[in-house]
């Protein structure tokens, strides 16, 4: 009786996806009857965007195959770059160790057992020299992992680049630059909001006249998602981050065709497949939108959402690991029908530690297998007009619309990052999705079904414990052989701080004279101060 | 009940689950936010008189964290307050850090109720042996 004239019974009284989007049993034209196809669709490069950025996609050029990879010391990392590039990757992408990401040399106290654990230690210039030695840097493109220490990065880069005789405007690459998920995810902070946003905006003017070519922001979406987000979350929190640095740019004189076309973004591919690519698609119109509605620039560029995209760490198991193999490949595919610029596969070996060079090359051989064997780079958008597909797509935009409202009505993100407001949400999102874990609404292979005992060892890199005191010892050679002018470059990082000019000049100064990444930043935080962790929970 | 995040590393989703999974369980949880040192974990630990303590490392220097902390704690004379953590850590190393001092590391997959049920027996054994019976 219950039941009567509801058809036969189902799994569950309701189906969901993460952002909470109640699920149909069936889509039809219904649910997508106020779509305009030209208004809300519109074709290939062509505004709002949502069928992708480029008139040719996967036809012109697929995306780029980008494995983030650094370890150890510049050394190891240089090998594992050219590996990688014999390979057939086609750009390099560093993760640098936590003291670098943080401001600190590998001799500070704090870096402790931190030294070329999670990425590769780089001190200074000389490190630098050695991670990118025998790599032309006019003929790959790189992307740099790293936030805090942005405009330090670039400067190395600069520098090294220059030390080859190439100019700074034929580089290119990405700095990941955006702070504002550092406060709100990933935590990995320096300064107070406030002079951070200053870096980054000092950043953007630099390479409006210097680094053309150059991305000088990744407005990252996957640390959010990884910390807990919902793809909803994930989408509005990164979208309106990305907002908040148009209009910092503006409030400093940019004009919004003069930096915002190199702005890019960078998702979370995580195990919802249609959400996923609707997260996505949604993502590349409400730009596009937002861009028209506040500024109507002139140039598409400004309007168009670049991504780089990355399989979900967060979904890997230490249970059956060869199982995430399949998950990656899942959550690429994913990504490739989304319409991404360019993708990092994770290994199956990475909740254990860092991959082992046979666990990279599957996650790479998994781009190739996509790119070369499936047909999926004969056409474009190719789930344009699935019923579900543009339902859930119209869904992520009136989500991302929501959380936009309460974040305006907060004072922004900045306000609102300072209230703690992203920060909980997501720890609520992540506690609901543990909760799902522990009580089976949400299966995981290995985890909570289809256990199986023995079946984990995998073998695991392991990084050699000595190299902190060599990388120690390395910086220790370098304080004592460099020039003396590394002391008068820091004051001129000193004065530029306390004054309102742009800092690129002075720390390119600074690096050039082999200050380190750790002075270099100790000049700043004396004169920005630090951030403390909040500890929302 | 003290939960900490060590080192340099960011990752706290983790350790922020575990805090309010034992807080919901009826603990009383202190979650010291990031960037703590075995000093500052275990001034806290002190400070607030707690029962075990908790560390979440995923940036592989868990051999650091945990052995400095545990001889820091040692030395403190807290050799009745239980170490306890969890991360990214490798099979491999978690034998070392058990000699270390460690009494149990909870690795991926681990799920809130496995270390509630844990946590209870260990603290409730504790208690009984502190006590003197």
């Amino acid at each position: 009786m219950a039941s009567a004239g509801q058809g036969p019974s189902e799994r569950k009284p309701a189906f969901t996806n993460s952002s909470g989007f109640e699920i149909k049993r069936l889509y039809s034209g219904d649910d997508v009857a106020s779509l305009d196809y030209l208004r809300d669709l519109g074709f290939p490069g062509e505004f709002p965007y949502t069928r992708g950025p480029q008139a040719t996609m996967y036809r012109g050029r697929p995306w780029t195959i980008r494995m983030f990879s650094g370890f150890g010391s510049a050394a190891d990392t240089n090998r594992r770059y050219r590996y990688l590039l014999d390979q057939g990757q086609t750009g390099l992408s560093v993760a640098f160790h936590l003291p670098t990401l943080l401001g600190y040399d590998s001799d500070h106290p704090r870096a402790r057992g931190e030294v070329g654990k999670c990425g590769v230690a780089i001190d200074s210039l000389a490190d630098m020299e050695t991670l990118l030695d025998g790599i032309r840097l006019d003929e790959v493109s790189t992307s740099m992992t790293i936030n805090a220490t942005a405009i330090v990065a670039l400067c190395l880069y600069v520098a090294v680049a220059e030390k080859q005789g190439i100019p700074a405007h034929k580089l290119r690459g990405t700095i990941q630059n955006d702070i504002l998920k550092e406060y709100i995810a990933q935590k990995e902070w320096a300064f107070p909001v406030r002079p951070s946003l200053r870096l980054v905006v000092d950043t953007f003017e630099w390479c409006a006249s210097n680094m053309p070519e150059w991305n000088t922001i990744s407005v990252s979406g996957y640390h959010i998602r990884e910390a807990g987000a919902t793809a909803a979350q994930e989408l509005a929190f990164t979208l309106i981050d990305g907002l908040t640095y148009v209009q910092e740019g503006v409030n400093r004189g940019l004009k919004v065709d003069e930096f915002v076309p190199r702005l890019s973004f960078f998702w979370d591919l995580h195990n919802d497949f249609f959400e996923e690519i609707a997260k996505m698609r949604a993502a590349r119109r409400i730009w596009a939108r937002e861009m028209k509605r506040r500024y109507d620039p002139r140039d598409p560029r400004s309007c168009t959402l670049r991504a780089h995209m990355q399989t979900a760490g967060v979904t890997l198991t230490a249970q059956q690991p060869l199982n995430n193999v399949v998950r990656v490949a899942l959550q690429a595919l994913a990504g490739v029908i989304g319409g991404g610029q360019s993708m990092h596969t994770n290994s199956y070996d990475e909740t254990y530690a860092l991959p082992t060079e046979q666990a990279v090359t599957v996650a790479l051989r998994t781009q190739q297998i996509l790119q070369s064997e499936t047909g999926l780079t004969d056409t474009i958008d190719p789930f344009a007009g699935s019923y579900y597909v543009e339902a859930l797509t119209n869904q992520m935009e009136e989500a991302f619309s929501r959380y936009l409202e309460r974040i305006d009505a907060m004072g922004g993100m900045v306000k609102a990052i300072e209230a703690g407001f992203p920060q909980m949400e997501i720890a609520d999102a992540a506690m609901r999705y543990q909760a799902a874990i522990d009580n089976r609404e949400q299966l995981i292979v290995g985890v909570n079904a289809y256990q199986a005992e023995g079946a984990d060892a995998i073998p695991i890199l392991e990084i050699d414990d000595s190299l902190e005191a060599e990388q120690v010892a390395r910086l220790e050679q370098l304080r004592a052989r460099r020039a003396p002018g590394w002391r008068h470059a820091l004051e001129a990082v000193r004065k530029a701080a306390f004054g309102g000019a742009n800092l690129v000049p002075p720390i390119l100064e600074a690096v050039h004279a082999y200050a380190t990444v750790g002075e270099i930043m100790d000049t700043l935080r004396d004169v920005f101060g630090e951030y403390h962790d909040p500890g929302y929970y | 009940m003290v939960i900490a995040k060590a080192g340099m590393d960011g990752h706290d989703r983790g350790a922020k689950v575990v805090a309010r999974v034992l807080r919901d369980a009826g603990f009383e949880v202190i979650y010291t936010g990031l960037y703590q040192t075995p000093e500052s974990i275990v001034a806290t630990a002190l400070q607030e008189d707690a029962d075990a303590v908790g560390i979440s490392v995923l940036s592989a220097a868990h051999k650091h964290v945990f052995s400095e902390t545990a001889r820091e704690m040692r030395q403190q004379g807290l050799d009745d307050v239980i170490l306890f953590g969890g991360g990214i850590i490798p099979p491999g190393d978690v034998e070392w850090l058990e000699q270390q001092g460690v009494r149990r590391l909870f690795l991926p997959g681990t799920s809130g109720p496995e270390i509630v049920a844990w946590l209870q027996q260990a603290v409730s054994a504790q208690r009984a042996s502190g006590s003197g019976g």
